[in-house]
């Protein structure tokens, strides 16, 4: 097997953080806790509520869950050993790491986010298969572009409150467009624009993905 | 001879009048420059005749537009304006990405400052109109939620270059961050539309200012409205250029 091989570089750096994330479990078990408590805050103060309600409250948790798990992907690198994988490999295979990762990890937490969620809330789910589908598109669209995000926070002296303040008016559109996606779930709605939705959030995911490959590179010039 | 000078270009063979006192004081205002500053003056006549006929003029009156259709001269082209703006940044940004030249850099910044401007005025325009037409200040309708998420962008830039200390990263990541967020808004002005069902003229309910229904009186308000106020936020620009420049005269030179 080639060591030069692009692909082989990238997963070599996704197992890299996976072996890292088994070894010390800190951010696995933090959101984990985060996304229960979250949950249970809004269990507390409104008990179980409406399909509609559900459905709003579902995504807002998601959004808070991905801003902090996929922050630490780049809090927890040190400068010296950022450092040290630019001497190794390209900065795009890099980048290219961290997006496979988080959406390896911000598809673990989607899961769990909906467990805690049918478990505390209450489950107003009639289409379940779907809605699973859209949670772990959801996932992945999030974690796609507050990996880039990261990075630049990252960059700007690891402010996690300066990633929410760049984030949140960019992800908007997007969990408008997932929480009026989700709402065949809920109901049997008509909605005549539900592929061409499905179309935007793939062809967003994409835009993200070449923009970040595009532009990480400038970014990791130190 | 005191106050007229006569200088001659060698290098084009030109001979010009200058005034001593523009000389020193404002090199580009010189005789042969001035010709390039023909548009701030058709800015200057453009506005006023859009800010006197904008008020005085007879516009048909539709429903509860009433007399508020007028918005229409300037509230509209703050948005052009806004669009302008933020073009010129992004495109600065990527001549950074691909020189690392800091003046493009300072452009950028620049046109992003003017362009939030632009925007809080639109915003503030249209809130005022939809106080009157719609009954509600602030609303669902897509087109005020679109602005108000890219001045959100915006501001959030303005605010990632405050957090940057050093002015060469502070350049780079701006730039980065600047591309990333253009690129984006693009699709999200396009899919925001199709989430909510608007208010504004030319959706399926409501009638448009389009070619079909607008008035002929009002079109010959409303073009020359567009090219004035988008030439006088291209003059603040440069203005702001100018400024940030002399602030920056020692990197500069």
């Amino acid at each position: 097997m080639k060591k030069n091989n692009p692909i082989q570089q990238t997963l070599t750096l996704v197992k890299k953080d996976l072996l890292l994330e088994m070894r010390q479990q800190y951010a696995f078990y933090g959101v984990l806790l985060y996304i229960v408590s979250t949950v249970f805050v809004i269990n507390l103060m409104m008990g179980k509520p409406e399909d509609k309600l559900w459905n709003a409250l579902f995504w807002v948790v998601q959004l808070f869950v991905a801003v902090n798990a996929v922050a630490k992907s780049f809090m927890q690198e040190s400068k010296g050993r950022l450092l040290y994988f630019y001497s190794l490999v390209h900065p795009r295979y890099f980048i290219a790491a961290k997006l496979v990762y988080n959406v390896i990890l911000m598809v673990v937490m989607s899961l769990i986010a909906l467990g805690a969620s049918i478990m505390l809330l209450g489950n107003p789910i009639t289409n379940p298969g779907y809605f699973v589908g859209v949670v772990l598109l959801g996932g992945i669209s999030l974690s796609l572009l507050f990996t880039m995000l990261a990075a630049i926070a990252a960059q700007a002296n690891h402010s996690a409150a300066l990633m929410a303040i760049m984030g949140f008016p960019l992800i908007l559109p997007i969990l408008m467009l997932l929480s009026n996606i989700s709402v065949s779930a809920f109901l049997t709605v008509f909605q005549p624009d539900l592929p061409r939705m499905f179309w935007l959030l793939g062809g967003l995911d994409f835009l993200v993905i070449a923009l970040s490959l595009i532009l990480f590179p400038f970014l990791w010039k130190d | 001879m005191s106050f007229q000078g006569y200088w001659i270009n060698l290098k084009s063979l030109k001979i010009f009048v200058i005034n001593s006192k523009t000389c020193r004081f404002a090199p580009e205002y010189s005789c042969n420059k001035m010709a390039r500053h023909w548009w701030k003056a058709l800015a200057i006549l453009l506005l006023i005749y859009v800010i006197i006929a904008g008020f005085t003029i007879e516009i048909p009156i539709i429903g509860t537009n009433g007399q508020s259709s007028r918005g229409l001269f300037f509230h509209v082209p703050m948005w052009m304006c806004m669009y302008t703006m933020f073009t010129i940044s992004v495109i600065n940004s990527l001549r950074f990405l691909s020189g690392y030249d800091l003046k493009k850099d300072v452009y950028a910044a620049t046109a992003a400052g003017v362009g939030t401007l632009f925007g809080i005025l639109g915003f503030a325009t249209g809130s005022l109109w939809a106080t009157y037409t719609w009954g509600g200040t602030l609303t669902s309708d897509p087109k005020q939620m679109c602005t108000a998420i890219a001045l959100l962008i915006y501001m959030a830039y303005l605010v990632l270059r405050l957090s940057i200390h050093d002015m060469d990263k502070r350049a780079r990541i701006s730039a980065v961050f600047n591309i990333f967020a253009f690129a984006l808004l693009i699709p999200l002005t396009y899919i925001i539309p199709k989430m909510v069902d608007s208010l504004h003229p030319g959706s399926a309910t409501t009638p448009g200012f389009s070619k079909e229904d607008t008035d002929n009186h009002m079109r010959m308000v409303f073009y020359p409205a567009i090219i004035g106020w988008i030439l006088l936020s291209v003059w603040i620009y440069t203005l702001a250029v100018r400024y940030k420049k002399l602030e920056l005269k020692n990197i500069f030179k």
